[in-house]
């Protein structure tokens, strides 16, 4: 009779779990989602912010500024890591090989503040000025971990055969890395970039000293640029209601960017299942 | 030398170059923060870990507070988050048939995918108010004795901010976990069942002993993540540097004090000790990362 | 999947024409919070004055924009608290502060029951007690004598405060330390102190959204954010006996009490005026600028902004409750502008 009553509320608390799980992502998602429709408006895409305090404007320069805060981070990261990526496939004997990938392991580690305060003594404070580029540093180092792990996973799962029968038809062995193995590998190589762009799309920490945010347009990348995720944290603790409001919308916005690319990447593992 | 010979040995020196870029951040990290923390490792060395005193004015600084803050609300979210994970994950290796598993892994996926200055935005708005008005004064009623438990609510809190990361750490350990559970080999299931054993038993005795190990190492990354976590705790912990055993105290936490104080520290050593801190910040995650690899390592090696 | 990329590309092309088509010159500042809604209001209205500059400001307190000019990675800097003779020998060159309006640091309280009824009285004492940890409570003999017409909660008073470095503090702690012996010699003045107790909230935005969001709760706010936001604020009983409310009259009685002998560096202090009109906890607030720019084009249209706050940008000031600088005092300090080179 224990024994029995032992699994019931063991199989109770299982359930239970799962539906706490649940209930609270679809419960942060719903609200985030009505807060924010019901407080979205077309000005909000549109417009620039306004004065403290005046009620209105919009948060346009850091729903682009966010776009090209990453845009140019992966412009560094993405070729890079994917090459990372590639030469610890290929050379994975090496012992050059595995001090990299310790290390990339340890960098995946390293906390996003952490990341934004050394890109602020690296970059920020001997150019002596916050900019977009900063910016773009600090999240491209975000990335780098993610898509060289993913990209080098990829590409073992390749099948040696691929790699013969390609070697074996005369093809240069670059070529045949190149064109023929990360061919193969390219959804699960996507999957591994989108999943890092979901990632530092909603990046504050080290957005906070290196891009700093801009009540304007940045004229350049040297520029503070504004960025979503880093309005919402200014609006979200200040107290002004209309603040609070575009609080909501941007995080809705940010919220639709990002689960959109988890699904599309989740879509694309399945395919290459 | 044949064309064959140049092109693949460019081919090799572009992809050796990309990894040494990458291995050199990592080391450029370690030079950043050391040289920047110099001055604050010179003047308080070890003892600022004891001292609770985080006075810019008189310019001492140590980080006790915030060491407590951090250790206090990341174990307490572990605490929360692990039982729940281990089940959640349990369920979707040994219970959910295909299309329930994919579906609960989205939802997992999503979860984790959550901006962490999202978590904050819903913390602030609707779980500290929640807190504030009915659970935290609910549970004071009835634990009140307990001094964890006494002093006013205001909402934004330790324990707000423990609740806040164990929802962010649970995709981290459930993941891990379920990948540990599906690892292990059916026969083992069905020796225990045969045996008589209920399902419940079956898992204790087959899955989780067996799996004791990686779990450990799920949890350390669960517990490394919620250390380094910056936004959403900053924006319920209330930010007050003080040690207080009440969860219903406003607390600060090692991030937490870095993203509101860095860009206005003024003077050297202000600075410096925030430097200190990340560098403290960027070791501790690092150990807890590097033990847990090591666990799995060592799991993967004995299988 | 090509053809996407190739359209993207062009999109975000035309449009970074589009936007960076016109040739406008962005100037960085950051600093003070105390004087936010109105360099925001300024800068919004100044850029349709001019199209050809935007000046981006990042409120993050006083502490921040003293750091971040000193720093050099910014155009210029924006405290309440002036810098101190280290800082301004850490300083590379020689930085100007330039008073630019004056505001009052007022004590917001979120007390339900007193929702729309006579507004709190405070003596110095009382809000060194209370910022001491000393008075905890609403109901505190020492408060309620103050009040007597109204009947004060038996509920523990919730104090906000500071987590940034902020010059409002500065100001607070300033007349704190001229209020109460014992705040100075245990905690003293800056832009960050080791605070008693209190929650810390993130710029004035931060205490005066703690306030709002907490019953009971206690904060000091630029009285411009207390406003803005429907917040009750105390009445402050100044040092020759007076009940003064804050306001613009209240504020400027505090410039004329403190301020008649201006130093030329305009680092003076208005807090604990005398008088029957004067409010205790004003404070100036400056731009912290260096007197040789580094960049020509900038440093000419920050001068040329900086002219245009001192004159016509004065008429916003008494709309969100800052109070405009007396005429004299505009005089000088437009002659100290006219120093800066470019």
């Amino acid at each position: 009779m224990n024994r029995k009553l032992k699994d019931k509320i063991f199989q109770f608390f299982i359930y239970l779990s799962v539906s706490i799980v649940s209930f609270v992502l679809l419960f942060i998602t719903g609200y985030v989602l009505y807060k924010g429709f019901s407080s979205i408006n077309l000005d909000f895409f549109i417009r620039l912010p306004k004065p403290v305090g005046e009620k209105g404007g919009g948060m346009v320069n850091a729903i682009v500024g966010s776009f090209m805060i990453v845009g140019i981070a992966s412009l560094f990261s993405i070729p890079l890591s994917i090459l990372t990526g590639v030469y610890l496939s290929e050379y994975k004997n090496e012992k050059f090989a595995n001090i990299v990938r310790s290390s990339l392991e340890i960098l995946g580690a390293v906390p996003s503040i952490v990341i934004g305060v050394f890109v602020y003594g690296l970059v920020v404070y001997p150019m002596k000025r916050f900019s977009l580029l900063a910016g773009s540093i600090a999240l491209s180092i975000i990335m780098i971990p993610l898509i060289a792990r993913t990209t080098e996973e990829m590409l073992n799962m390749v099948p040696t055969t691929i790699k013969e029968a390609g070697l074996s038809l005369g093809i240069k062995n670059w070529k045949v890395i190149f064109y023929i193995i990360l061919n193969t590998a390219k959804p699960g190589v996507l999957t591994g970039v989108l999943l890092s762009l979901a990632r530092v799309f909603g990046e504050t920490a080290p957005l906070l000293f290196t891009s700093f945010g801009n009540r304007f347009w940045h004229r350049s990348i040297l520029d503070p640029a504004a960025a979503l995720p880093l309005q919402i944290f200014v609006y979200a603790i200040a107290p002004y209601d209309d603040w609070n409001r575009q609080a909501w919308a941007g995080a809705f916005v940010l919220i639709v960017i990002v689960y959109i690319l988890i699904i599309v990447s989740r879509r694309l593992v399945l395919k290459n299942k | 030398m044949t064309n064959k010979d140049y092109s693949n040995k460019i081919f090799k020196f572009i992809l050796k170059f990309s990894a040494i870029v990458s291995f050199s951040i990592l080391v450029l990290i370690f030079v950043v923060l050391l040289k920047h923390s110099y001055l604050a490792v010179k003047t308080f060395k070890l003892k600022f870990f004891i001292d609770t005193t985080w006075d810019p004015v008189f310019e001492k600084f140590g980080a006790l507070p915030f060491v407590y803050g951090t250790l206090l609300t990341s174990f307490l979210a572990l605490i929360i988050s692990a039982p729940i994970s281990i089940s959640v994950a349990l369920f979707l290796s040994e219970f959910a048939n295909r299309r329930l598993k994919e579906f609960l892994g989205v939802i997992i996926s999503l979860l984790a995918a959550i901006p962490s200055v999202i978590y904050g935005l819903v913390g602030i708005f609707v779980l500290a108010p929640l807190m504030r008005e009915y659970i935290s004064p609910g549970i004071q009623k009835i634990f009140g004795f307990l001094p964890f438990f006494q002093g006013s609510v205001y909402g934004l809190d330790y324990f707000t901010a423990s609740i806040v990361l164990s929802i962010m750490i649970t995709p981290t350990i459930t993941s891990i976990s379920t990948e540990l559970f599906d690892a292990v080999s059916k026969s083992l299931r069905e020796a225990s069942l045969a045996l008589g054993a209920t399902k419940w038993e079956m898992i204790k005795i087959s899955v989780l002993k067996t799996t004791k190990v990686g779990i450990i190492a799920a949890l350390l990354l669960g517990l490394g993540r919620a250390i380094g976590e910056t936004m959403a705790v900053t924006m319920v912990i209330g930010n007050v540097p003080n040690i207080s055993l009440s969860l219903f105290s406003s607390g600060a936490t090692l991030a937490s004090v870095i993203a509101n104080e860095f860009t206005e520290a003024t003077g050297d050593l202000y600075l410096s000790s925030l430097y200190y801190i990340g560098l403290v910040l960027l070791l501790v995650t690092l150990a807890l990362n590097l033990s847990s690899n090591i666990l799995i390592k060592y799991l993967v090696k004995t299988k | 999947m090509k053809k996407i990329i190739k359209n993207a590309i062009a999109a975000v092309v035309i449009l970074s024409n589009l936007i960076f088509a016109q040739k406008v010159v962005l100037i960085n500042g950051a600093g003070a919070t105390f004087p936010y809604p109105l360099y925001s209001k300024w800068f919004y209205e100044y850029s349709k004055i001019d199209k050809t500059v935007n000046f981006n400001y990042q409120s993050i307190g006083s502490g921040g924009g003293i750091r971040q000019i000193l720093a050099q990675t910014v155009d210029f800097g924006a405290s309440d608290a002036f810098l101190t003779e280290e800082q301004l020998k850490q300083a590379p060159a020689k930085i100007l502060h330039i008073p630019t309006t004056a505001g009052a640091v007022v004590l917001t309280y979120n007390i339900p029951e007193l929702k729309g009824k006579e507004t709190l009285r405070l003596t110095p004492e009382i809000i060194s007690k209370i910022y001491l940890g000393k008075i905890k409570k609403w109901n505190d003999k020492l408060i309620q004598t103050e009040n007597p017409n109204v009947t004060l909660p038996d509920k523990n008073i919730v104090v906000a405060r500071r987590s940034d470095g902020s010059g409002t503090t500065f100001i607070f702690t300033d007349y704190l330390c001229e209020i109460s012996a014992e705040w100075k010699n245990r905690v003293g003045k800056g832009t960050s102190v080791n605070w008693p107790v209190g929650l810390g909230g993130k710029g004035n935005e931060g205490v005066a959204g703690i306030v709002k969001n907490t019953p009971y709760s206690m904060g000091y706010v630029e009285i411009s954010y207390a406003i803005q936001n429907n917040l009750d604020y105390a009445i402050v009983k100044n040092k020759d006996g007076y009940y003064v409310k804050p306001t613009i009259e209240s504020i400027t009685a505090a410039i004329e009490d403190k301020a008649k002998n201006m130093p030329d560096d305009y680092r003076v202090s208005i807090v604990n005026a005398g008088g029957k009109n004067s409010y205790p906890i004003s404070g100036f607030t400056w731009i912290l600028a260096y007197q040789k720019q580094k960049d020509p084009v900038r440093g000419e249209k920050l001068v040329k902004f900086l002219k245009w706050a001192l004159t016509d940008g004065q008429k916003y000031c008494a709309e969100i409750h800052y109070a405009p600088l007396p005429k004299n005092l505009v005089d000088k300090v437009l002659k100290t502008i006219e120093t800066i080179e470019y």
